[in-house]
């Protein structure tokens, strides 16, 4: 945001901004709360599909109970992270609530601090029925560090993430932004191989599988609970971080124009 | 003569062009301390433009915006204004206390001055009976007041209303007006714009005219009034309004149930040469013409 950037620190310093940050967190949260239409299938969704892919169809297969509770985990965060970004600011972006909070005095930051550390108590919700459902019914047994590891994995996601979506959320109209986010999360799931391990697709969706962010997180994830991936950890944090830091930087471009 | 630390607001040769359309073209405009200046203009005329410019939601083309001397994105300058715009879609989930109280809290980085309380914001903007209801449930009336409340969070010096009382019943407008006159007592500059030109002629200072992007005219209410030199005659009289109609320095009469209404440039001329033909003539009465026909007349000008 244009605004962010082109601010004095006059008079105004950050601790007394603390209020607003936490407020305007506790809204994001009310408003989550009140719109169950948004919440529950949101929260819902990426646990019925591990109890159907994960559990039912796999039933009695540990490894791929195993595989799944770890990309599924990433699959969680996919979904708060695009939505809340890519089409709750689209939509405030258009119906004038962003301007008039940007007219307002509102922190820089606070607005989107908000929203990610929504995206990431989503991701965290998801996370534990994912992991609890894992362990009653997929028999998935990890060592206490490794549980702890991949809600790290899960929850900080969210970053790269929301990210993306606010590259939608700052470009398209209210109305399109569903559908690009729709183009986005499922597709690139599966070509994450977060549905299906890559190695049971075409060899071609194999090798441009280091293209989406989602593929990164999944090989973090497997990663992290023991199993076979691709590179290095150091390499697909540094290229995650790499990507947040490119979308936010397209996405203030487009935040900056006001529209 | 007034130092130039008194202007909280200005706009020095700006324009903004919106694809084909020239929204602004090379406006200048003061705002002052504690002054109420009214934007007047149909629709088109540039006067949301000119706001989104002094509030950077825009930047100018050309020529240039500040508040307060700062560029208008500056935090530290948008501590001191609040705002409230025309199509703000508010939502719809969270609860009118909620929602001041939010807006309140952005006021608290600035920490030489404390916003109003929650309850103060309220009672001011006379939304005290709604604080814990959704804004979603509200009528457009009462979201229009809410957002007047948002706007006034803050203890700002400068508010921006852009039409703030479209949609308000005649009470919500009186208690709006009551508002506005007791921040500007506290020192607080107005911008207005607004279609009611009532409300600029009960409000405002200033009043600055707006046609196809440009000021056609500018000053204080009785000066605006003054740049019409016509006056209007009421009276009950048995002349004919027809033949009136033709008389010199008649510029129109109509008859308005048993009152004959003419509209003149030398009410004299025309006042005599009445009594003259009617002596029985009553009830007469002569206006000023109001801020509607100056608004008119100098719009129709610019055209």
């Amino acid at each position: 945001m244009n605004a962010i950037a082109e601010t004095r620190a006059i008079r105004v310093s950050g601790y007394r901004a603390l209020p607003a940050y936490l407020l305007e967190a506790r809204y994001e949260f009310l408003r989550l709360l009140r719109t169950p239409s948004f919440a529950v299938p949101t929260l819902s969704f990426p646990p019925l599909f591990f109890l159907l892919f994960g559990l039912l169809l796999n039933h009695g297969n540990a490894g791929a109970a195993h595989y799944l509770f770890a990309t599924y985990s990433v699959f969680g965060v996919m979904a708060p992270s695009l939505f809340g970004f890519g089409v709750a600011v689209a939509i405030e972006r258009e119906k004038g609530w962003l301007a008039l909070k940007r007219v307002a005095p509102m922190p820089p930051g606070a607005y989107l601090a908000a929203k990610l550390a929504m995206a990431m108590l989503c991701a965290a919700i998801i996370y534990l029925i994912l992991a609890a459902m894992a362990y009653a019914l997929g028999g998935v047994r990890l060592p206490a560090a490794q549980w702890l590891v991949l809600g790290t994995v899960a929850v900080g996601g969210a970053l790269p993430m929301c990210a993306l979506g606010l590259i939608i959320g700052s470009r398209a109209n209210a109305s399109a932004a569903p559908a690009f986010v729709n183009l986005i999360y499922l597709p690139m799931s599966f070509l994450s191989g977060l549905w299906m391990p890559l190695s049971m697709l075409p060899h071609f969706l194999q090798q441009v599988a280091p293209l989406w962010p989602a593929w990164h997180l999944g090989q973090l994830a497997l990663m992290t609970t023991g199993q076979a991936t691709t590179g290095s950890v150091a390499g697909h944090l540094l290229w995650l971080g790499a990507f947040t830091v490119i979308c936010f930087a397209i996405a203030r471009r487009g935040l900056a124009r006001a529209d | 003569m007034a130092m130039d630390t008194d202007v909280v607001a200005a706009l020095r040769g700006a324009s903004k062009r919106y694809g084909k359309l020239l929204a602004l073209d090379g406006v200048d405009l003061e705002v002052r301390h504690g002054q109420i200046l009214a934007l007047l203009g149909p629709n088109g005329a540039g006067k949301t433009t000119a706001i989104s410019l002094l509030l950077g939601l825009h930047d100018p083309d050309a020529g240039s915006a500040n508040l307060f001397g700062e560029q208008p994105r500056a935090l530290a300058a948008r501590c001191r204004i609040g705002a409230m715009l025309q199509t703000t879609a508010v939502p719809d989930t969270l609860q009118v206390g909620e929602l001041i109280a939010l807006f309140r809290s952005y006021y608290m980085s600035d920490s030489s001055r404390q916003p109003r309380t929650v309850f103060d914001t309220a009672q001011l903007a006379g939304v005290s009976d709604l604080l814990k209801r959704r804004y979603g449930k509200l009528s457009g009336g009462q979201q229009r007041r809410v957002q007047f409340a948002l706007a006034i969070a803050g203890r700002v010096e400068i508010l921006f209303l852009d039409e703030p009382t479209t949609g308000l019943d005649i009470e919500a407008r009186t208690t709006m007006w009551k508002t506005i006159r007791t921040l500007v007592a506290e020192g607080c500059a107005i911008v207005l714009t607004t279609h009611y030109l009532e409300e600029a002629e009960a409000l405002a200072d200033r009043v600055a005219v707006l046609a196809r992007g440009r000021i056609v005219a500018q000053g204080s209410v009785a000066q605006i009034r003054a740049r019409v030199g016509q006056r209007r005659i009421r009276c009950i009289t048995a002349v004919d309004v027809a033949a009136i109609a033709q008389w010199s320095h008649v510029r129109s009469a109509v008859r308005d149930g048993e009152r004959t209404e003419i509209v003149s440039d030398s009410t004299e001329a025309v006042v005599r040469r009445l009594l003259d033909q009617d002596a029985q003539l009553h009830e007469l009465e002569i206006q000023r013409a109001g801020l509607a026909e100056a608004f008119v007349e100098i719009t129709k000008e610019a055209a």
